[in-house]
């Protein structure tokens, strides 16, 4: 079942245009650097940005930093939602299941399924900024500079840039599992991933406002630049349990809904 | 003769809307048993609580002697099933999806699914059709590849609704040669349809669904048996009634029926007085008039409350 699912997923093309698009962005803004040399300060833009032209070791943490706040969670919140909801809408869900798939074991194949998108979507992101940044710009591959200053060695960049790529798949389950909630609640695949993404953008725009800061530490993207205090010296771990804790908690209740909405549902799709 | 789908009371409730209410289905092993209903009567709503799609408000459900949704699992690979219209994956081949179907549940093994798949490919007359994606495919094509899906595992009991929807008069004739030959095989058919034609061709044993009540279960050749009477075709109708008074018990221009089923004696009579007669035959009533009989208006007539 869930090779069927990964089949079916990866077969389809929409998912390497997704994938393609989503690299799209840091290789223009790689270019755009390379071209005018104006690099943004450090301690503003996007996390890296300033460090990738003295290192293009780095450009694969800067180009997750610059699709993390928007592009990705897009790309994922397109593909969780269109899990059920796109097959109801495409009448494939009601031949599933009377084939019978049986729901939970569905339920868990499009979740795996998802989680490999997520995987393998933030792992080419990295593995593109990578080629780009050593291209285009002076690379010192042998090491690496913290965030704090101090000089980190090879292993520990790898090691570290391993960490935050996890870091970064495991913040993108949450918008994964609002998304699959979601897409077992309506026959539309398009209605189940606007709720996704109305949830993002409701927690961004709470997270900037003071009124709001009681309940920060609970929203879902609260934690999502974490990834970024693997780099400092020592790893500053607070922000980073705090934020897989929270999505921990958000993807087993979300979950735990979904399965019990789906599995008492009737498919009338 | 063992019962294929048994219900008991079963019944489905949309809020206060009643679709389905109360009904006793009982189709035996070996039957063609045609589902007839308006649109609206609940025919669609059964079909999917027999699938174990729609959970039951009320009643019960037996599937090839187990009860359903409970042991879906196991008895849903013994039964084929077309579900309204059929759906594939636009961007992959028939052939794929009919593979990645097979895949996503129990009771189809892996070793012989190309062969099974390229079978039932054969049998709906699509095994030429090659890597075309689904989405090129006609409407006649995805019935077929539909009905390929069902077929897949050689099911004991085969649900198909409205099997025939966009075909051409060939390939209706086609689908229901293929049906025959199924039913020959000793598969079990549940045809769920509002078009009378094909039933009474196909069937041999009728329910008829109106307003989610059951109001006609029976063989069609009971619901279609003689009446008893005879219908005579004649350009002269009133010197029928003259040579058979009394016994003629209704004149619509040119057709006469006569009480007393022996179409011989009524034609010894009648060729004796030299009438013209160009047509006879005992009088049977159409499933169309069995069906109008029992089911009162189509469902999807929503009148003002008075």
């Amino acid at each position: 079942m869930i090779a069927v699912e990964l089949r079916k997923l990866f077969r389809r093309p929409r998912t390497w245009a997704t994938i393609a698009v989503l690299n799209a962005l840091p290789v223009l803004v790689a270019v755009l650097l390379v071209l005018t040399d104006l690099a943004p300060r450090p301690g503003e833009g996007p996390p890296f940005l300033s460090a990738v032209l003295t290192n293009g070791a780095l450009y694969p943490l800067a180009a997750l930093a610059i699709v993390l706040p928007l592009f990705l969670p897009i790309a994922v919140a397109v593909v969780a939602g269109d899990s059920v909801a796109g097959e109801a809408q495409a009448g494939t869900l009601r031949y599933l299941l009377a084939r019978p798939a049986g729901r939970t074991r569905l339920l868990v194949a499009k979740l795996v399924a998802v989680l490999a998108f997520v995987l393998v979507t933030v792992v080419v992101v990295a593995a593109v900024g990578y080629l780009v940044g050593t291209t285009l710009f002076d690379a010192q591959p042998v090491a690496g500079t913290s965030v704090s200053g101090t000089s980190l060695t090879p292993e520990e960049l790898a090691v570290r840039t391993v960490l935050a790529i996890g870091y970064v798949a495991v913040s993108m389950l949450g918008v994964a599992a609002f998304a699959l909630f979601f897409s077992t609640l309506t026959d539309s695949p398009l209605g189940a991933t606007m709720g996704a993404l109305v949830v993002l953008v409701t927690s961004s725009l709470l997270f900037t406002l003071d009124a709001a800061s009681p309940i920060a530490p609970y929203l879902p993207t609260r934690y999502w630049l974490a990834f970024v205090d693997f780099f400092r010296d020592p790893v500053l771990w607070r922000d980073i349990t705090r934020g897989i804790a929270l999505q921990g908690v958000y993807v087993g209740v979300l979950l735990a809904a979904a399965w019990a909405n789906f599995t008492t549902k009737d498919i009338t799709s | 003769m063992s019962t294929v789908i048994a219900t008991r009371g079963l019944a489905k409730q949309y809020g206060r809307l009643h679709a389905v209410d109360g009904i006793d289905l009982d189709v035996r092993a070996g039957d063609v048993y045609g589902f007839l209903g308006a649109n609206g009567s609940g025919k669609t709503t059964t079909v999917r609580m027999l699938l174990g799609l729609v959970l039951p408000t009320r009643g019960e459900i037996d599937l090839l002697g187990e009860r359903m949704p409970r042991a879906g699992r196991r008895v849903l690979p013994r039964v084929g099933a077309l579900i309204e219209s059929p759906a594939a994956h636009g961007h992959l081949s028939g052939r794929e999806n009919l593979a990645l179907l097979d895949a996503a549940g129990p009771g189809g093994s892996r070793r012989d699914r190309r062969r099974r798949v390229a079978d039932v490919l054969d049998q709906v007359g699509l095994g030429g059709v090659g890597r075309r994606p689904v989405k090129a495919y006609s409407l006649g094509m995805r019935q077929r590849l539909g009905l390929a899906g069902a077929l897949l595992r050689r099911p004991e009991l085969l649900v198909l609704d409205e099997p025939t929807n966009g075909l051409d008069p060939q390939g209706i004739s086609e689908i229901r040669e293929l049906l025959l030959e199924l039913h020959r095989g000793g598969t079990t058919i549940f045809l769920s349809s509002h078009l009378l034609a094909e039933v009474e061709q196909l069937c041999t044993r009728v329910g008829v669904l109106d307003r989610g009540r059951l109001v006609l279960q029976d063989d069609l050749a009971i619901l279609t048996a003689p009446t008893g009477a005879t219908v005579v075709r004649t350009p002269t109708p009133e010197r029928v009634r003259a040579v058979l008074d009394g016994r003629v018990a209704a004149v619509d221009a040119e057709r006469v029926v006569v009480s007393g089923g022996d179409a011989a004696e009524v034609n010894a009579l009648l060729v004796r007085a030299g009438i013209p007669i160009t047509g006879l035959a005992p009088d049977r009533p159409t499933l169309e008039e069995v069906v109008l009989a029992a089911a009162a208006t189509s469902a999807d007539r929503v009148e003002r409350a008075p």
